[in-house]
């Protein structure tokens, strides 16, 4: 069957349906990862987006359920140049195809994603529709197109209930008790301090910074999430409470954002974001640089912060935007980049080591 | 960190002379570093035995030695030089154990020398077994398990810790004969014993069996900071057993998922951090198809084939990188030149598919074994990309130029071209159409270059994917993908040639041929199909990062289907420089020497120059060499659609040997003019008859000749001229297929030989006459002829001039043959229109000046008479192409004084890589590389050279000499020679006999296939320097020969095949009493 990508610019591509044969009207965003697709598609970060893969071989290691950072695949829509007929891993349960089918993503094969890529780096992320109405009315669309927005999606991926994940292994230190704010978290941030020995509750996003103070854990951990930050204007106010206290704070990602957003700074949307694995972003304490794993159309404007409240942490080296914070006598880290990795290099996941010594300083 | 301010002058050292296994990759390596080091302001002493690079220009470096790689020539080099610093990172190994073996010796502390880069001991820990093992186990990285044992006990013990199968590989033994895989304990025992038995040192490894698991690789880059970065990996789709040289590569990796993917890169960052690699770096990892297991197999610490590969394949400039890192930069502080803006901290993204095909010699080496194994092979390779793997796939099989244009064998054709419709065709090697599924099954189980063609077959003959994956353990995906090809084989071969089955069709890069074949039209039809429906090529740029940034280097591949992004440039003139694809016998690295210096000629006259061409281990595919790079096969349809495009105002075919010349035709029909001499005239010198006549009105003579197409032809020919007779095919490269006939058997062998491939020209017989090979390269403009040298053979005639060792100046001709030879130059090139530039080689037989070939392009011995002469001759021919005379540019026309040095350029083979393969020389080529000796005297060069090419005698003052019955008493001169210098000589009966009945010592020796101990047990024995061995004609006691020559190769004995090469070596080790060599700085020789 045939499927359309309508652009919010006019531009429209041909291809072929893939996954569900339904209409969907999303931003239009582009992924440069090579490998790891099942972690895009269920990283809660992508609600309200469909997703294009630059890499254009997609589904050649089939679907492996294990790797899923989420119970569901979140983003709006799915856009790849080939998809795999047969998905040959010793891991693989199933093709992409059913998963997409399955799962009610919409999604177009076939188009020249490079073509596409260089739209939205030219004129910055738009809205787009995926169609498989080979009547569609390009006026009448448009009009649909301009008046999308995300809204707050947080509220729709985030959990519904608090959960625990308990700790796993043996750990030479005592057993810290975390709490993650679920903001639309992958799973491998609660897999990754689980693993070093946290027992990890994790709390819907609408959680009030009472309720987690209460539990008295020993750390909190703000997750990644989807969509634009300052619509999330209820949870800023409760950062606000988790700032005045003493717990150390390691926040991803849309956490990263609302923390500067509480702490008065200010983010603006860029122009085609940063999603991939390879932005190479620089430990301003040490001078190192690590590959990292990102995900974000929002940015923090550190000219915004108040210099006696924050300084910048980690700085991207390719544009100088800034991708991490530390906050002044706080016991507070925050990253705009993606320490779990899942998908994507796994450099960077020595800071979940240094949450957990945040986490010894503070109990010392 | 900013430059390390005490590094001002840096020695690098290249990696010689080009043998299977270290190619043309280090010169782009080494060329592209130092030019990275002299943009920083750092003074380049270069130090490289081979005169055919790029890197020992004088352009590339400041001072430029093309001396032998020694121990000892180094150190005076540095003594000479004072460089502070070295970097030994981009020679390969070559150059990285010469960098080791000077500073473990102490002589670089001693000097205050250091080692940039990388330290000893970092080279040390990679490099060593155990110490690589230790490091390994320390950081928890899993090696392949092994022990060595010296007993079936220990053996069996051993395996049991590590469970079966185990490889059993015996030291010592030749080309690891004795050794295997065993499955269970009987087997062990059975194999274990033999081996322990066959082993000199009764010693076997017994290994952890990995042969099958997918084999994976990282290049990383590190920088003295401790960041680091992975380039690109690659997947190798024949499992780990084949070399990764030797195998089809893939990259990025397709059938590895994040998970595994990031296993791997987390394991490569961290082996490159815990051996404190500053540079780039190699890790091989083999991978279990079925679990997270992987060992690593190993790693090089330093840029290596597969960086050169990586570099091509994601636009990401490892050896410049590397270069900069040594000089203390940080990547974060190095510009990716590629984008202009981004850093070279990032791992380049692809959205493409790269795929690598070696380029095995087995096209000349007919007798040679085609199985590939743990030892590399292959001369070259060709890389291609596409944005999906089928297409890749397709295109890097019709850049082999193999006499192949796709999987698909040129006997499955549509029913409409019946006359040959569906019968296997025996003659070529790459169709399995004749072989039913027990002989495919069997088929599929050797492992050699032809098995993917092997799988395409079982595909079609509806062996499943199960079956054909449980004999290669090529992964299933792999697999579909060739199932693709043949479904859409079949399809055109069935179905009506629809618009969109040609679309499908053409986005899995059929080419026109194919397709007409396939479904009975004809390749004009399916083009005028195409352009009517708007299917064409698309290009699209590698830019490293998916698009995500702006790129402003305009490196370009076509895929279809998709949007073109073709940057249309300036109103400049442009100029399209066709070079030379994979490095192949016959076709080396001098053609792109001579692709690069025509590129960079026409930029300095103000053109845009446009280079097309597909080898990833060149220095013409670096991303800055032509204002614009296309990565492409180059076939007439591939640069038709280039053309299509830039529409060039020419195009230039002499610099890239045979692949350029072929395309010529093609170009014209495009409407494309070609620069220089005129394609008439290209074809004048290659076809028999046109040549006779030329040469007839120019008044000179060649011995007679007859063109046939049979074999009784040709012995009626041979009977008429009289044997010897040299038999060959027109239009062929390196001699392919030359032979020297002494009876009408041999005839019929030869032009059987010759015919398993379909000739469209008829095969020359000609008289051979024994002669002095005189050679001669020449510019031409039309009017005037420059003759940097002329060239003289050590060998005499019926040695390909390839396998000669060439001398210039000529040694032995008199000032009247040389004005013969002058003059017959200038009339060919006259003759001929030459414009640009032209080779020729003569015989001079009793006195008389015979012309035996003419090419009307290039040579081999272009760049090296350039550098010993100091005459730049590929760009005054360039300049000649564009309009300007030889007299405008500054030089008296004809013969050119002499050079104040003797140069001597020898061949370098690579015969102990390539099992089976018979050694002796002959009128085909058989030598991959060279190395020049150049010293004020002619011994000394030659000393130098042979020195060069690993010849570094004497050591245990031993010698076997068995030559055929005519050479006996011209081999006793030599005999009494080495005596002379204190060697032993041992002989076989005949030969002893004349020996010492002529005065010579020798010891009789036993035969090969006589008792203990014989020359077998001589030369096993290691304690023999040298073998000279010439091999009597035709095939009787052909075999005893062999074996001794194979025996020798491999252990590593020197052979010398032709008594004139043997005459040179005992003249060149009379010479040398310890002394100390001269040094000569290249880039001082004076251009008059």
């Amino acid at each position: 069957m045939k499927a359309f990508l309508i652009l919010e610019d006019g531009n429209v591509f041909t291809g072929t349906s893939i996954g569900a044969a339904k209409e969907v009207i999303s931003e239009i965003v582009f992924n440069t990862s090579m490998t790891g697709y099942l972690e895009v598609l269920t990283d809660p970060s992508y609600a309200g987006q469909a997703v294009a893969m630059t890499y254009p071989l997609i589904g050649n290691y089939g679907i492996c359920y294990e790797d899923m950072e989420s119970v569901r695949p979140w983003c709006s829509g799915f856009i790849v140049r080939e998809l795999s007929r047969l998905p040959s891993n010793f891991r693989s349960e199933e093709t992409i195809q059913h998963f997409l089918e399955k799962n009610g993503i919409p999604g177009i094969a076939g188009i020249d994603t490079r073509a596409l890529t260089k739209i939205l780096r030219e004129k910055g992320t738009m809205n787009g529709m995926i169609t498989t109405n080979e009547n569609y009315n390009l006026d009448d669309s448009m009009v649909r197109l301009k008046g999308y927005t995300t809204g707050n999606v947080v509220e729709k991926v985030t959990c519904r209930e608090k959960s625990v994940l308990p700790a796993q292994g043996k750990t030479a230190g005592a057993v810290r008790r975390v709490a993650l704010l679920d903001l639309g978290a992958k799973k491998n941030i609660a897999r990754s301090l689980s693993k070093r020995g946290c027992e990890v509750t994790i709390y819907p996003a609408g959680t009030s910074a009472q309720e987690i103070l209460e539990a008295e854990p020993d750390g909190i951990m703000l997750s990644n999430g989807p969509g634009d930050p300052k619509a999330c204007t209820s949870i800023i106010e409760e950062l606000k409470q988790l700032y005045r206290t003493d717990v150390p704070i390691f926040a991803i990602c849309l956490g990263h954002q609302l923390m500067a957003l509480a702490m008065g700074g200010d983010t603006h949307k860029m122009k085609y974001g940063h999603r991939g694995g390879n932005h190479p972003v620089k430990d301003l304490e040490t001078g190192r640089v690590y590959i990292s794993s990102q995900n974000h159309g929002y940015v923090v404007d550190m000219k915004t912060m108040d210099a006696s409240v924050a300084e910048p942490g980690f700085v991207n080296v390719n544009d100088g935007t800034i991708e991490g914070i530390r906050y002044k006598n706080k016991n507070i880290l925050t990253v705009q980049f993606h320490p779990e990795a899942c998908p994507g290099p796994q450099d960077s996941e020595f800071l979940f080591d240094k949450f957990l010594k945040m986490m010894e300083v503070s109990h010392a | 960190m900013p430059k390390n301010p005490h590094i001002k002058k840096v020695m690098v050292i290249g990696s010689g002379p080009i043998v299977i296994g270290q190619a043309a990759e280090f010169d782009y390596a080494g060329t592209q570093a130092c030019r990275s080091l002299k943009e920083e302001g750092v003074e380049v002493v270069l130090v490289n035995s081979n005169p055919a690079t790029i890197m020992t220009d004088k352009d590339i470096a400041d001072r430029v030695y093309i001396e032998p790689l020694t121990v000892n020539v180094l150190e005076q080099i540095i003594l000479k030089e004072k460089p502070d610093s070295i970097l030994p990172t981009l020679g390969g190994q070559a150059g990285l154990n010469l960098g080791m073996e000077l500073a473990e010796s102490g002589f670089l502390e001693e000097q205050g020398v250091r080692l940039i880069g990388t330290t000893a001991e970092t080279i040390f820990k990679a490099e060593d077994r155990e110490a690589f093992k230790e490091t390994m186990e320390k950081i928890g990285e899993p090696c392949a398990a092994s022990e060595v044992v010296n007993n079936v006990e220990d053996g069996i013990r051993f395996t049991n810790t590590i469970g079966y199968p185990v490889v059993l590989r015996p030291a010592y033994t030749l080309g690891g004969s004795g050794g295997g895989i065993a499955h269970n304990q009987e087997e062990l025992i059975d194999i274990l014993s033999n081996g322990l038995r066959l082993s000199r040192v009764g010693q076997v490894l017994v290994e952890r069996c990995i042969a099958g698991w997918k084999e994976v690789e990282y290049e990383v880059m590190r920088d003295g900071n401790g960041n680091c970065i992975t380039v690109c990996n690659m997947e190798n789709i024949d499992p780990v057993g084949v070399h990764t040289g030797d195998s089809i590569v893939v990259a990025p990796s397709q059938t590895l998922g994040d998970r595994e993917y990031q296993m791997l890169r987390s394991s490569a960052l961290n082996i490159i951090s815990e051996l404190n690699i500053t540079g780039g770096c190699n890790v091989q990892y083999a991978l279990k198809p079925d679990s997270f297991e992987y060992c690593v197999i190993e790693v090089n610490p330093r840029v290596s084939r597969s960086s050169a590969l990586a570099s091509k394949a994601t636009g990401y400039p490892i050896a410049k990188v590397a270069a900069k890192i040594a000089l203390g930069y940080t990547l974060d502080e190095i510009k990716n030149a590629v984008t202009g803006k981004t850093f070279a901290s990032f791992e380049p993204m692809l959205d493409y598919c790269v795929v690598k095909i070696p380029r095995l010699p087995f096209d000349k080496f007919i007798q040679a074994k085609r199985t590939l194994t743990t030892q590399m092979k292959a001369t070259g390779e060709v890389m291609s990309i596409c944005t999906n793997f089928e297409g890749a796939l397709m295109k890097a099989l019709r850049s082999l130029e193999q006499h192949v244009d796709s999987l698909i064998p040129k006997s499955i054709t549509h029913k409409n071209n019946q006359h040959t419709a569906h019968t296997a065709d025996n003659k070529d090697v790459y169709d399995f159409t004749g072989l039913d599924e027990e002989e495919l099954l069997e088929a599929l189980a050797r492992v050699d270059d032809r098995r993917i063609f092997v799988i395409a077959e079982a595909v079609r003959k509806g062996i499943s994917y199960e079956t054909i994956h449980e004999i290669t353990r090529i992964d299933f995906w792999f697999i579909d993908k060739i199932a693709i090809l043949v479904e859409m084989e079949q399809r055109l071969l069935t179905e009506p040639l629809t618009v969109e089955l040609l679309r499908e069709a053409k986005r899995l890069e059929f080419p026109d041929i194919v397709i007409a074949r396939l479904s009975g039209k004809t390749e004009d039809e399916v083009k005028k199909l195409r352009y009517v429906n708007q299917i064409t090529a698309a290009f699209k740029m590698v830019d490293t990062c998916a698009a995500e940034f702006e790129a402003t280097t305009p490196y370009y591949y076509s895929c279809f289907g998709s949007v073109d992004e073709m940057v249309k440039t300036q109103p400049k003139k442009k100029v399209l420089v066709l070079g030379s694809g994979p490095i192949r016998i016959g076709q080396g690295i001098e053609f792109d020497f001579c692709s690069v210096h025509c590129t960079w000629a026409f930029a300095k006259e103000g053109y845009e120059t446009i280079i097309i061409n597909n080898n990833p281990e060149t220095v013409s595919t670096d991303f800055d060499i032509a204002d614009k790079l296309y990565f492409e096969p180059l076939t007439p349809e591939d640069v038709e659609n280039i053309v299509n495009l830039e529409k060039p105002d020419g195009a230039v075919v002499q610099f890239g040997g045979q692949t350029a010349i072929k395309l010529t035709e093609s170009l014209m029909k495009m409407g494309v003019p070609i620069l220089g001499t005129s394609a008439e005239n290209v074809d004048a010198a290659e076809d028999r008859e046109l040549f006779d006549q030329i040469l007839e009105e120019c008044c000179i003579p060649r011995p007679a000749g007859r063109t046939v197409f049979t074999a009784e032809e040709a012995k009626a020919a041979a009977a008429e001229l009289g044997y010897p007779v040299l038999v060959r095919p027109s239009y062929v490269l390196g001699g392919q297929g030359m032979q020297i006939a002494i009876s009408d058997e041999d005839i019929d062998e030869f032009i059987g030989i010759i015919n398993r491939i379909a000739q469209e020209h008829p095969i020359l017989v000609d008289k051979y006459l024994v002669g002095k090979e005189i050679e001669v390269d020449a510019v031409c403009d039309g009017e005037d002829i420059l003759i940097p040298g002329i060239m003289e053979h050590v060998e005499r005639a019926g040695v390909h001039s390839g396998d000669s060792i060439s001398v210039y100046p000529a040694q032995s001709i008199s000032e009247k043959i040389q004005k013969v030879i002058v003059e017959y130059t200038r009339r060919l090139a006259k003759a001929l229109h030459v414009v640009g530039l032209i080779n020729i080689q003569f015989i001079v037989c009793d006195g008389e000046v015979y012309v035996i070939e003419v090419n009307p392009r290039s040579s081999r011995t272009v760049p090296y008479i350039s550098k010993v002469t100091g005459i730049p001759i590929v760009q005054l021919a360039t300049k000649v192409i564009i309009g300007e005379t030889i007299q405008g540019m500054g030089y008296t026309p004809g013969l050119q004084p002499q050079a104040d040095y003797i140069a001597v350029k020898m061949p370098v083979f690579s015969f102990e890589k390539l099992r089976g393969a018979d050694i002796s020389l002959g009128p085909e080529m058989k030598s991959t590389g060279e190395v020049l000796g150049i010293a004020k005297t002619f011994d000394e060069a030659l000393y130098k050279a042979f020195l060069g090419a690993g010849i570094d005698l004497p050591k245990h003052k031993q010698m076997i000499i068995t030559v055929k019955d005519a050479d006996k008493l011209e081999a006793v001169e030599i005999g009494r020679r080495f005596q002379a210098l204190g060697y032993k000589i041992y002989a076989t009966r005949s030969t002893a006999r004349i020996l010492n009945e002529n005065g010579v010592k020798a010891v009789k020796t036993n035969k090969i296939e006589e008792e203990s101990p014989n020359l077998l047990d001589l030369i096993l024995g290691h304690r023999i320097d040298l073998v000279i061995d010439t091999p009597s004609q035709g095939k009787t006691r052909s075999h005893d020969g062999f074996l001794i020559r194979r025996n020798a190769i491999e252990t590593g004995v020197n052979v010398l095949t032709s008594l004139d090469t043997a005459n040179a070596l005992v003249s060149s080790l009379e010479h040398v009493k310890e002394q100390k060599l001269s040094l000569i700085d290249i880039a001082t020789v004076k251009n008059v």
